[in-house]
């Protein structure tokens, strides 16, 4: 498995991390390991999601019920399903699904977020009191329970469930972003812009948000497997994607009946798919995280 | 061991009672507010397939009865005035009143939560400290790995393949529900037989994060002088992880405990669905799915309800445990 490098160059990085124990060279070596691995899947899986759709046309209602239930072969790498469909190909195309959903809510959120952080920092006093009083309560509301609610009030759709996604997840980030703020405001070249008579505004757009875009962006990404995670539960729900768009989550959904005769295929791999790009995901942000703040340590970071 | 501070506990909780009020007015409020903007339609929820065959008049008065016209600050209003009393309205899926079908269901999920989160902390402890002991090591590479792809995995795709491992293969335990399909009665054997499936996939989910925070809590204590100094004054190894290392370590570990009640609620609604267990969050995709509006505010109350609970009692746990804190300040 591909994934186990990864795992395991993440293993010896915090060990290094410990002061009086470090490993010199060795660090340096699966650091890098971890960079290429996460970089490699990471590409692997954009191409594939880019590029197989194109080449190999999935009609997603072709039915071939001779081939119904295949175990993993060579001319069906991951089996078929219960209407005869190559497996591999349906993982592809869901993943497409998942990863699109997961992009464009991880990117709402982060604007949501950030814009929101943002002005309760720039303005301070009672504007902060109240909006983060508001992201205290609205947190104090499980995501998906929230989810769950909001979905099954304006479904079915993709958007919906972009829109639930994006409205349980711009929390994190505001309150990333407005302590950024709140930190970078009392530094000299604030004063000095406000001083030589900059207004609020340009304070902010100019001198405050460019400095908080890095733990944004990270923000931003690490968001992306949540959200794609938050897709695949709502969808296995069946209160997400509706059954012809098949997301990674729809494809579990499915596969419960034929699992439950005995076929473990058609729900192992659509939960592989998910949790690869996850993993590799997870190991890229903990490199750009150690780059733009190298004394917190990447760990715990999923 | 030190009497309790009941008094300052006491303050804190008060306090805190008070301060979620607002909390879950509010968030009523908001899910009210969302169903009045939605395209949900309350009547149609109301009567159901029997709405397809029903003349206008009969919708008319029906809405007419549900008072769904009126303004949703005012249904909202009705709404709390009557919760408060314990009336929560009816609920259309379970076909009973909304307490009732919560008071039925609550002990269940509070069952499969409570086991499943007490094994989670013990093991996660245990996996956490071994981990730290001697990091960079097989065991604590392993513990590392497998806890990172754990916290990767959909806790609904565990599930299946444990439903497919356990129930399938091997044929061991049940893959679903409370009791056997022929019995009657719930009795104390079978629950408990078809307890630990559901239980022990809530526990592996809940399991990575904790291991690597007390990993993290132990392994940084252990860098620290006050263990330095134990191993200087000659203290057994065990006494020097257990006594000084992983009683400092667990410090930051039981503030975030609260913080994983909203993880624990999500791990239930997916756990719960797959074992057809009959708690509160398999209601909860229930109600969503039959867009049943009472059940689901309600749930969505209680949830935020505990939620709240949960940050509290983390609180007091610090303020108890840590004596650098004082539960008055918090």
């Amino acid at each position: 498995m591909a994934d186990t490098t990864v795992e395991k160059a993440d293993a010896t990085v915090p060990a290094a991390a410990t002061a009086w124990r470090s490993h010199g060279t060795t660090r340096r070596s699966t650091h890098t390991l971890r960079l290429r691995v996460s970089a490699a899947l990471v590409a692997l899986t954009a191409l594939a999601v880019l590029l197989v759709p194109p080449l190999v046309q999935l009609d997603q209602q072709a039915v071939d019920l001779a081939a119904k239930l295949l175990p993993p072969s060579w001319s069906h790498p991951f089996g078929t399903d219960d209407v005869g469909r190559d497996l591999l190909l349906r993982c592809v195309y869901g993943l497409r699904v998942s990863l699109l959903v997961g992009v464009v809510a991880a990117l709402t959120a982060t604007v949501i977020g950030t814009a929101v952080g943002a002005a309760a920092g720039a303005f301070g006093g009672w504007v902060d009191r109240l909006v983060m009083r508001l992201v205290d309560t609205l947190s104090s509301v499980p995501h998906l329970l929230l989810g769950i609610f909001i979905v099954a009030l304006f479904r079915p759709g993709v958007w919906p469930v972009v829109i639930s996604v994006a409205l349980t997840h711009w929390l994190s980030t505001a309150r990333i972003v407005r302590a950024e703020i709140l930190s970078l405001r009392s530094r000299p070249y604030v004063d000095a812009a406000v001083s030589g008579g900059a207004s609020r505004l340009r304070v902010a757009l100019r001198h405050l948000l460019p400095g908080v875009l890095p733990q944004a962006g990270l923000a931003a990404v690490l968001m992306i497997p949540h959200a794609m995670w938050h897709e695949s539960a709502l969808s296995f729900l069946g209160l997400g994607l509706p059954a012809h768009t098949a997301s990674l989550g729809t494809l579990i959904q499915g596969a419960r009946g034929s699992l439950l005769a005995g076929q473990w295929w058609p729900t192992l791999f659509p939960g592989l798919f998910l949790i690869i790009p996850t993993l590799a995901i997870a190991g890229l942000a903990g490199v750009w995280r150690e780059r733009i703040n190298p004394r917190r340590r990447s760990e715990l970071t999923l | 061991m030190r009497t309790l501070p009941w008094a300052a506990m006491g303050h804190l909780v008060a306090r805190r009672a008070l301060l979620a009020v607002p909390v879950l007015l509010a968030v009523t409020f908001g899910a009210f507010a969302l169903a009045a903007a939605s395209p949900f339609d309350p009547v149609k929820a109301y009567a159901g397939t029997a709405a397809l065959g029903a003349d206008q008049e009969t919708l008319d008065r029906l809405r007419d009865n549900l008072g769904v016209d009126r303004p949703f600050a005012v249904r909202w209003w009705e709404w709390l005035t009557s919760a408060v009393t314990g009336d929560l309205g009816h609920s259309s899926v379970m076909r009973q009143p909304v307490a009732e079908a919560i008071g039925e269901r609550l002990v269940w999920s509070t069952l499969l939560c409570t086991v499943a989160f007490a094994v989670a902390v013990l093991l996660g402890t245990l996996l956490g400290v071994l981990a730290a002991r001697r990091p960079g090591s097989l065991l604590d590479r392993t513990v590392t790995s497998l806890a990172y792809s754990l916290e990767a995995a959909p806790v609904f795709w565990i599930a299946l393949l444990a439903v497919w491992l356990f129930a399938l293969n091997l044929g061991v335990l049940p893959a679903g529900g409370l009791t056997d399909t022929g019995s009657e009665h719930v009795t104390a054997g079978q629950v408990a037989s078809h307890l630990i499936l559901p239980a022990g996939v809530l526990a592996v989910s809940q399991l990575p994060w904790f291991t690597l925070y007390v990993r993290q809590g132990v392994g940084d204590a252990l860098a620290e002088d006050p263990v330095r100094g134990a191993r200087a004054r000659g203290l057994a190894e065990r006494t020097v992880l257990l006594g000084h290392a992983l009683r400092s370590g667990l410090l930051p570990v039981l503030t975030l405990i609260g913080s994983r009640v909203p993880e624990l609620i999500t791990g239930a609604l997916l756990v719960e669905t797959v074992f057809s267990w009959p708690g509160i969050a398999a209601a909860t995709v229930e109600a969503a799915t039959a867009v049943d509006f009472p059940l689901l505010a309600a749930l969505t109350t209680l949830a935020t309800a505990a939620v709240l609970a949960g940050n509290l009692l983390a609180d007091l746990l610090y303020g108890l445990v840590d004596p650098r804190v004082k539960l008055n300040e918090m």
